[in-house]
């Protein structure tokens, strides 16, 4: 909790980390992708706007997919915050990471991480969304390498194949 | 990023009155800041005057919904998503739900919230000319108290409001009387998604035996402020929806509005589509009944 | 090893785990300790002498590195073509957000604060900001008459054509400038020590370009200077040239300080400051028999090139020569020209001239079609080029190309006939018009002419002990499957897993020089190489006795451990021989152009809604002729990454200039299209071979940009009858085009037995 007496000072603001728990040194106005990048060094989370339109920069926050470029670290305190790092499980990739492998869902990579969070929290509200369900999921979510299709049809993909499991 | 984050205070104080308390102590000195998805994109730009901030974000006080008999009242602090989870907002306020719907992508509307909308006050604000056909009223607080202001009357020019400085929207009030309108939206953005509107349409109508019974009008993005078309109301108010009813609306809306220039759009532009979308909502109004 | 087994199917992308971990390391993810931030002071005028640089009040200066022009070890230049672009700009600015001063400093906080607080003062002078301005010649702006290339192309005899001509049909087009908009900015890390010099990383194209600029810039031996590239988040060209300037000013003021230094621009700071595509006037005057046949023509094709050379020449020499499609012209004159205004310089973006020359003569030809009573289908069937016949450049058109049965298969693949009946009844009902729209065209794939030889590419393949081989390129991979498909020739034509085959990042140090990544040369030009070094490779191996004819990766493997325990180091390289029978004249710009043309037909199919007048895409269909899908996934992923870009183009990405500066340089105020704005991108391909290619590949990864925005435009006339000669075509435009136009229910779209 931050001291509000000292001003422009740094505090600890603790949170969950990808099921860590986890302290920041940081300043409250800190954005939680800055605290995320530099402090904790999971670069797996990118910036390519700074204003909440690209979302590369989303991550979930207390099973909410939020953009971190627009988050103040102190919003985070106490919050479960998951990165692309927190998806996979020891070796093995999360469903999702290997139905984009197989149907081209990432070219430059970018955009990646947050489309894959995105989509991660598509299908955990939604297990078996329909393709127009998928892009209106994924909206707020820009690529400009692939033109959507075939991240759409990784998504499609991953909801089969945990269907047919 | 153009700001300096060790130029910043930030304090989340947990409670309402505390908050309250907070913005009494220090008039004008500090900025409440609730999902961010407003202020922290001026941050970043380097254009935020503000350099203390006061999180209302998940304020349990303001992130709440009550369902009263005559009307519904919905916490500053509910997002866009909050609105859209809403059984109650879905059935009988379906233009909030709907505009909600709109704001930014998923995960900005996991954090934009209706009163950083309506204070935000821009007259491109999706949520607003909703408010302004369902007459809402907004539940003002402050150390002072409680007081409950018209929607119609809050915004006053171009980003200004009645709010004081020591203020917070606590709540949005809606009377629960619309189920029985046809509810028509339109947003027209410069693309279909993650847009800022150009022109946006909130309609409610009620239709007896094709004559207009009650028709609230309101628009955004056509002035210095959301915009309740009362004069074109006037005009339709108890007519049969026909040819020449919808050309003098149409001329009506094009005197009411003020559009701009700007980057996204022209004044030429929105004026012609704010006519358009009037048309067709009273072609749709005309040939669904009373019911959307 | 079967052949086929890795070359034609669709393996998983090398760096692709580390991609969708978020493993991947991309220049602004790396830290060196002790390192700065640097950040550009830049010209606030588009114009103008600098008369005074006053560092402000409230920053303690002491604690950041300041570089000027003065702190250049060598010229003060970006090395190109042209040396005109300076590095920093010192008595002179040329276009608004030219860079004057560097500053770095630890905390990286601090430089916004500091970059507003230096102000500088010019006297201004009078600045032009468009084509026409910079025709006038009333301020030169650059060398004697703001021009910096022109190229005339002539064959027949144009000037006859006129008088025998049943129909003249002239029209002017334009693009405008438009944001490559990767989702990852500019960035480059510099660091340099006495010893071993400098070392540059960052995100960016071509290696070798920033090589060049480094030495010139600093004054460095070529083994001084290390340039690394890092995962690149996107490129599109936008990273072709611009990378070579962040570097230099990374590289300066690592040199002052000792330090390593970062710079990494915002959205705001790259989308005002870096390179666009070119805005681009084309006039077609046209003459056309009575049986719709081409006689003759003349192109004048103009490009904004903004306030230095760069690559403007280049990009003039590719608009220009396909400024006259996949037709038969007899006689033709294209006069093309690349004039100077004060923006900042526009520069590569995929097609690199040709969607802006190709947008012109697609609309030009559905104009003619008009003209001459016949549809878009009949006039561009008639106008075809067959094999054997010549381009503008009097190339020799040598494969079997059928442009017909092209056109046949997108008119069936987007049921075209059935549909333009369909919507001919149904418009004059409906208050949303839905119009069809074809675009025919045509892509040379690698450097133009002679570039491919004066480039003498490089690439090397060495193998290691365990027979694992190493790809050595300067390609770089940004998105577009380098790694994956240089890996699957080299795993081919070795014969071994593709498991076993790696490409290595690209670092000056480690790779040859085997060009630019840019122009659709990587697969089939460097792959081409590729498989020549891997060939080179077994060469050794059976001629040294170790390996057969025919071998299994276990064999291979022997053989390798076997070689290099004996012989040492198994590298082999291969070098470009250009191809017999690609002869180019570079003074008359005539001969072949390209060594291979890849041929496509596209079909749009859009409804304009008459309550917002937007259009929207409803179907593409996207059919052409690639020599080889080496990697059918990565292949259509081009194809549609390449037509969604090209959609932007066509109706969504405008650049709001302001005395030369972008105004809208937010992703908020230019409008690329999300997902919910693309329609489904239906992709065919053919495959009629190449023999100047690897395994018979093309270059695909330009080619989709060139027929969508034309496709769209036509299908916006099908639609509603009016004619649109401009992209971006925004909302907007076609109100007003309306307000002006007679009521719709009086027009008729083009039908097909009128």
């Amino acid at each position: 909790m931050s001291d509000s007496t000292h001003i422009h000072t740094k505090s600890r603001i603790s949170f969950r980390l990808n099921g860590k728990l986890v302290a920041a040194d940081s300043y409250p106005m800190d954005r939680l992708l800055d605290v995320l990048r530099v402090e904790f060094g999971l670069t797996g989370t990118k910036e390519g706007c700074g204003e909440g339109e690209c979302g590369s920069c989303s991550v979930l926050m207390n099973g909410m997919l939020v953009n971190s470029c627009l988050v103040p670290v102190l919003q985070a305190e106490n919050a479960d915050i998951l990165t692309i790092e927190g998806l996979a499980a020891d070796s093995h990739l999360h469903q999702l990471q290997q139905a984009f492998l197989d149907c081209g869902g990432a070219q430059c990579g970018i955009c990646t991480p947050g489309m894959i969070l995105a989509a991660y929290h598509l299908l955990s509200k939604n297990s078996q969304p329909t393709m127009q369900q998928i892009r209106d999921g994924l909206a707020g979510n820009l690529c400009r390498c692939t033109g959507y299709t075939q991240i759409f049809e990784a998504v499609a993909e991953a909801a089969r194949r945990k269907k047919t499991v | 990023m153009r700001a300096n984050p060790a130029d910043y205070e930030l304090v989340a104080p947990g409670n309402l009155p505390a908050v309250l308390s907070l913005l009494a102590k220090e008039p004008r000195a500090w900025l409440p800041i609730a999902g961010g998805t407003d202020v922290m994109v001026a941050y970043a730009a380097g254009k935020l005057p503000a350099r203390k901030l006061v999180s209302i974000w998940n304020l349990p006080e303001l992130r709440r919904i009550e369902v009263l008999p005559t009307e519904i009242q919905i916490g500053g602090a509910c997002t866009y998503t909050d609105l859209q989870a809403h059984e109650v907002i879905r059935h009988e306020f379906p233009l909030l739900s709907l505009t909600a719907s709109w704001t930014g992508g998923i995960a900005n509307q996991n954090r934009g919230t209706i009163g950083g909308n309506i204070a935000n006050a821009s007259p491109a604000g999706d949520s607003l000319p909703p408010l302004l056909a369902y007459e809402a009223d907004l539940l003002l607080v402050s150390v002072r108290g409680q007081r409950r202001v018209p929607y119609k009357s809050f915004h006053v020019d171009y980003r200004k409001t009645q709010l004081r400085p020591d203020e917070l929207i606590q709540a949005v009030c809606v009377a629960r009387r619309f189920s029985d309108y046809y509810a028509y939206a339109r947003k027209v953005g410069t693309r279909n998604a993650q847009a800022i509107a150009k022109v946006s349409l909130a309609v409610l109508g009620l239709v007896n035996d094709g004559v207009i019974e009650d028709i609230r009008l309101a628009m955004g993005s056509v002035a210095s402020i959301p915009l309740r078309l009362a004069e074109t109301e006037r005009i339709l108010k108890g007519k049969r929806i026909g040819p020449e009813v919808v050309q003098s609306a149409i001329r009506s809306v094009t005197t009411e509005i003020r559009p701009i220039d700007d980057i996204r759009s022209t004044a030429r532009y929105r004026t012609a589509v704010a006519g358009n979308l009037v048309a067709e909502f009273l072609q749709r109004l005309s040939a669904t009944g009373t019911k959307a | 090893m079967k052949n086929g087994d890795i070359v034609g199917a669709s393996v998983p992308r090398k760096e692709g785990h580390d991609k969708v971990t978020g493993q991947s390391r991309y220049v602004d993810d790396m830290v060196l300790p002790g390192m700065l931030h640097g950040a550009t002071v830049r010209s606030r005028i588009p114009r103008g002498k600098v008369k005074k640089i006053t560092f402000g009040p409230g920053i303690d200066w002491q604690e950041f590195v300041i570089v000027s022009a003065k702190d250049i070890p060598g010229k003060n230049c970006i090395a190109l073509i042209e040396e005109d672009q300076p590095c920093l700009a010192e008595d002179m600015v040329n276009h608004p957000e030219e860079p004057l001063l560097l500053l770095a400093h630890p905390d990286r906080h601090l430089l916004p604060t500091a970059v507003e607080a230096v102000s500088v003062e010019y006297e201004a002078l009078p600045a032009i900001f468009t084509i026409e301005e910079s025709e006038r010649h009333s301020e030169i702006i650059w060398g004697s008459d703001n021009t910096f290339k022109t190229i005339l192309i002539e064959k027949g005899d144009v000037d006859s054509v006129w008088e025998k001509a049943h129909h003249i049909v002239e029209a002017e087009y334009t693009t405008g400038a438009q944001e490559q908009l990767y989702i990852e900015n500019n960035g480059m890390i510099a660091s340099f020590d006495k010893q071993s010099g400098l070392t540059v990383w960052g995100s960016l194209q071509c290696p070798y370009y920033v090589h060049k600029a480094l030495m010139k810039l600093c004054g460095l031996p070529a083994d001084r200077v290390r340039v690394i590239q890092m995962e690149t988040g996107g490129a599109f060209g936008g990273k072709e040239d611009y990378p070579s300037m962040i570097a230099a000013h990374a590289a300066l003021l690592a040199i002052k300080s000792g330090k390593p230094v970062k710079i990494v621009y915002d959205r705001l700071e790259d989308m005002v400051a870096t390179t666009k595509r070119h805005p681009s006037r084309t006039r077609h005057r046209t003459a056309i028999s009575k049986d719709g046949k081409i006689l003759g023509g003349e192109i004048e094709f103009t490009i904004d090139g903004g306030a230095y050379e760069t690559l403007s020449p280049v990009v003039l020499s590719r608009g220009a020569i396909h400024a006259a499609g996949p037709y038969y012209w007899p006689n033709i004159r294209i006069r093309a020209k690349a004039v100077a205004t004060n923006a900042p310089p526009h520069g590569a973006f995929r097609g690199f001239g040709a969607p802006q020359s190709l947008f012109a003569l697609e609309r030009h030809v559905d104009r003619i079609a008009q003209a001459v009573q016949l549809s878009p289908v009949e006039i561009r069937r008639r106008n075809f080029l067959k094999p054997g016949q010549t381009t503008s450049t009097g190339q020799i058109v040598r494969e079997q190309i059928d442009l017909g049965k092209l056109l046949d298969q997108a008119l069936e693949l987007s049921d075209y006939h059935a549909k333009k009946e369909k919507f001919a009844s149904e418009n004059p009902q409906s208050s949303n018009k839905k119009g069809l729209g074809i675009a025919a065209f045509l892509h040379g794939a690698g450097f133009t002419g002679s570039g491919e030889r004066y480039l003498a590419s490089q690439v090397g393949v060495e193998i290691s002990e365990d027979g694992r081989a190493r790809v050595l390129v300067s390609s770089t991979e940004f998105g577009q499957g380098t790694k994956t498909v240089l890996s699957q020739i080299a795993a081919e034509a070795l014969g071994i897993e593709y498991d076993d085959v790696e490409t290595t990042q690209a670092d000056t140090h480690e790779v040859p020089n085997s060009g630019p990544t840019v122009a659709s040369r990587t697969v089939m030009v460097v792959g081409k190489l590729v498989q020549s070094a891997a060939i080179g490779i077994k060469q050794r191996l059976t001629s040294s006795g170790l390996l057969g004819d025919s071998y299994s990766p276990a064999e291979f493997r022997a053989a390798c451990r076997a070689y290099v325990a004996t012989r040492g180091q198994l590298r082999s390289l291969a070098q470009y021989e250009p191809p017999d029978g690609v002869v180019w004249d570079d003074e008359k710009y005539r001969g072949a152009a390209y060594a291979a043309f890849s041929w496509a037909v596209y079909v749009a199919e859009v409804t304009v809604d008459l309550t917002t007048y937007s259009v929207s895409v409803d179907d593409f269909v996207a059919v052409q002729e690639v020599g080889k899908v080496l990697n059918p996934v990565l292949a259509r992923g081009q194809v549609i990454g390449g037509v969604a870009q090209a959609i932007g183009f066509a109706l969504f990405e405008k650049v709001i200039w302001e005395n030369g500066r972008m105004q809208n340089g937010q992703m908020t105020n230019y409008i690329m299209p999300t997902s919910a704005d693309l329609p489904p991108i239906r992709v065919y391909f053919e495959e009629l071979g190449n023999p100047h290619g690897a395994y018979g590949a093309k270059g695909i990864g330009e080619m989709p940009m060139d027929g969508p925005a034309p496709a769209i435009v036509n299908a916006v006339q099908d639609a509603l009858g009016v004619s649109f000669d401009s992209v971006p075509l925004l909302p907007e435009d076609i109100f007003e085009a309306l307000s002006a136009a007679p009521p719709l229910e009086t027009l008729s779209s083009a039908k097909e037995d009128r």
